[in-house]
C-alpha cells in the first residue's frame, strides 16, 4: 500500500513548490490520491518556503505533513526546524552544497547530495531542486519513470517548455549521483 | 469525463463559479483568499464578464447587491475580517431576497488575527452574519472537488430560494492543491422575473428593497421568509456519515477538520475502538437528521473544530442532553493533528493515552 508523506523545505526561489507539484502530478498519473499544500504568508518572501505533498492509496486526511517519511532540506533553517519531525526509518535528503551541518538523527537514512553543485557543473544553475527530485525518485520509487516525466511535463508552464530537457537532465543526474 | 487537473482550492472556486454561469465578481483582496480574485481578474475580461475590485469590502458587497438585484449570477469572496466588513450589506441582501454567492476562506481571529487556517467564523456564518432575522445557506466543503461541486449547487439553491448562500472554506482548503474534475460549463441565464432589469414599459416596476417602516408589514415579510427557512431546514440538510452506523463514539467535524477527524477515526478503528464520523456539509441548515438517527446507539459525541467551540453548541441542541457531547479544538491558525484527535477518542473510550 502506498502512503508517502513528503516535506520539501528551503528558501523561496529554490523551486520548492514546483518540485512538490511535479511529485503531486506524477502521483496523480500513478493513480494515487494526492495533495499539495504550500506554506503561505510573509515567511515566503525572502525567507523559508515549504511544501507538504501526500501520496496515498487511501483518501488523504490532513494535507499538512507534520511527520514526513521524506524530508528534503535545501537550507540550514529548514534542516534544523524539521529534522526532529521525520518518522523513524524515514529519509532526509540534504543539499550538501548549501548545508554544512550533519544530520544528528541516527534512526533515519540521510543522503547528502551536492545538488546545487551538480546542477551548476552541468550548466543549469538553479535546478538543484530537480537533481534532488531525481534522488528522491530513486530512493522511494514513488512512481514509474514514465509517470515522473509526465508529471514534469504537466507542471512546466507552456511558456517554459524549452527547459523541459534541461529539467530531465537534472533529474537523471540526481538518480545517478 | 474530462481530465483530472491539480488545482488550488481558491482557483477551483473561481473556475467553478465561471462554469456555473457567474460573470460578475466584486471583491477586495485579503490573504488567504486572494487567488480567487486574482484568477477572476484574469478570466473575466476574456469571457465578457465583470471583475471589479471595489475600494473596500463594504463597497464590494453593495455592488454584489446591485448586480444580484438586476438578476445576474454574482459572487464575492473574502476572508474572515472581510466578512465582518460586509455584514451590513449581506443583511441588506437577505432582507431584499436577492441571491448571491459569498465565499469565506477563513483565517484565525478575532481582529486582524492571523492568516493561517481557522474555522472560527462558524457562529458568524450560521447564526448572525449581520443584523436582523435572517439566514444564509452555508456549505462547508472538505476537498477541492467538493468545493467545485458545491459552488454550482450554491448558485442554483440561492436562485431557487432567492437568498444569499455561503461557501465556508478556510486557508487550508483554499491554498492546497488536489486533483479535480471541472464541471461542464453552463451559459449564464437571465430569466428572473422578479429582477430589476428594465421593464420597457411592459410591466410594473420590480422593486428590490429592504426598508419597511410599517412594523406589521415587516413582521409579515419576516414570517414568510421564515416559512421558507423552515422548508429549507426540512429539505436541504446534507451530511456525510462515515462508519457511523455501529459507532459508539461519534466525531462531528466539518471542512478541513473533518479530514483530520476522518484519519483519527481510521486510527481508532485499527485499535478496535468503535468510532465514526458525521461530517456536516450544510452548516445552515444544520444536518440534525443525520445526527439524531445515531443518538440512540452512540455513547458519546465529540465535536472537533478549528475554533474554541462553536458547532458543538448545535450538536448539543441536536443531541438534547441524551448523550454527552464533548469538544476538542485548536485555534489561532493551528491545525489539529490526527494523533491529537485520536487521543481524545481514546480518552472518551475510557482508555489512557
Amino acid at each position: 500500500m502506498k502512503d508517502l508523506n513528503i516535506l520539501l523545505a528551503g528558501f523561496g526561489g529554490q523551486g520548492i513548490l514546483f518540485t512538490g507539484k511535479v511529485i503531486a502530478y506524477a502521483g496523480l498519473m500513478e493513480g494515487c490520491e494526492v495533495s499539495w499544500l504550500p506554506s503561505y504568508g510573509p515567511e515566503m518572501r525572502g525567507g523559508t518556503a515549504n511544501c507538504s505533498v501526500c501520496l496515498s492509496d487511501n483518501k488523504i486526511g490532513s494535507p499538512l505533513v507534520t511527520n514526513p517519511d521524506v524530508l528534503v532540506a535545501m537550507n540550514l533553517p529548514s534542516l534544523e526546524k524539521f529534522e526532529k519531525d521525520v518518522v523513524p526509518g524515514g529519509i532526509i535528503i540534504v543539499d550538501s552544497s548549501i548545508i554544512d551541518k550533519k544530520v544528528e538523527r541516527t534512526d533515519v537514512k540521510t543522503i547528502y547530495l551536492p545538488a546545487s553543485e551538480i546542477a551548476e557543473r552541468n550548466g543549469i544553475k538553479g535546478a538543484a531542486n530537480m537533481v534532488i527530485l531525481g534522488k528522491l525518485f530513486k530512493e522511494t520509487g514513488f512512481c514509474t519513470p514514465e509517470n515522473l516525466d509526465k508529471g514534469l511535463q504537466k507542471t512546466i508552464p507552456a511558456k517554459k517548455m524549452d527547459l523541459l530537457d534541461k529539467n530531465r537532465l537534472c533529474i537523471r543526474l540526481g538518480t545517478e549521483n | 469525463m474530462s481530465d483530472k487537473v491539480l488545482m488550488k482550492g481558491n482557483e477551483a472556486i473561481a473556475e467553478a463559479a465561471i462554469a456555473a454561469g457567474c460573470r460578475h465578481f466584486f471583491g477586495y483582496p485579503i490573504t488567504p483568499q486572494t487567488e480567487v480574485a486574482a484568477y477572476m481578474s484574469k478570466r473575466m475580461p476574456k469571457i465578457g464578464g465583470v471583475y471589479l475590485q471595489g475600494e473596500s469590502e463594504v463597497a464590494s458587497i453593495n455592488m454584489v447587491l446591485g448586480a444580484g438585484a438586476a438578476g445576474v449570477r454574482v459572487m464575492t469572496s473574502t476572508s474572515s475580517p472581510g466578512i465582518s466588513l460586509m455584514s451590513e450589506g449581506i443583511s441588506y441582501i437577505a432582507g431584499s431576497d436577492v441571491p448571491c454567492l459569498i465565499v469565506n476562506v477563513e483565517r484565525g481571529g478575532p481582529g486582524l488575527g492571523g492568516i493561517q487556517p481557522s474555522q472560527s467564523d462558524y457562529f458568524q456564518a450560521t447564526k448572525a452574519t449581520g443584523h436582523g432575522d435572517f439566514h444564509m445557506l452555508v456549505f462547508a466543503p472538505s476537498t477541492v472537488q467538493e468545493t467545485v461541486d458545491l459552488i454550482s449547487d450554491a448558485f442554483d439553491l440561492g436562485d431557487k430560494y432567492r437568498m444569499p448562500t455561503m461557501i465556508l472554506s478556510d486557508g487550508l482548503l483554499g491554498q492546497m492543491m488536489e486533483p479535480v474534475v471541472l464541471p461542464e460549463a453552463k451559459e449564464p441565464t437571465d430569466n428572473k422575473d422578479w429582477a430589476a432589469k428594465g421593464h420597457q414599459g411592459k410591466r410594473e416596476h420590480n422593486v428590490i428593497n429592504s426598508l419597511y417602516i410599517e412594523p406589521s408589514v415587516l413582521e409579515k415579510l419576516n414570517f414568510e421568509r421564515f416559512e421558507k427557512y423552515k422548508k429549507i431546514q426540512e429539505t436541504e440538510q446534507r451530511a456525510e456519515e462515515y462508519l457511523a452506523d455501529d459507532a459508539e463514539i461519534i466525531v462531528v467535524a466539518f471542512g478541513a477538520s473533518s479530514r483530520i477527524a476522518h484519519s483519527a477515526v481510521d486510527m481508532a478503528r485499527k485499535q478496535g475502538i468503535k468510532a465514526g464520523l458525521i461530517r456536516p456539509i450544510t452548516l445552515w441548515p444544520f444536518p440534525e437528521k443525520f445526527i439524531k438517527k445515531h443518538v440512540d446507539h452512540a455513547k458519546v459525541f465529540l465535536s472537533v473544530e478549528m475554533n474554541m467551540g462553536q458547532m458543538v453548541e448545535d450538536v448539543k441542541l441536536t443531541v438534547e442532553n441524551k448523550k454527552p457531547v464533548h469538544f476538542f479544538g485548536r485555534t489561532g491558525g493551528m491545525v489539529p493533528t490526527p494523533k491529537e484527535v485520536l487521543e481524545q477518542i481514546i480518552k472518551l473510550n475510557g482508555g489512557d493515552c
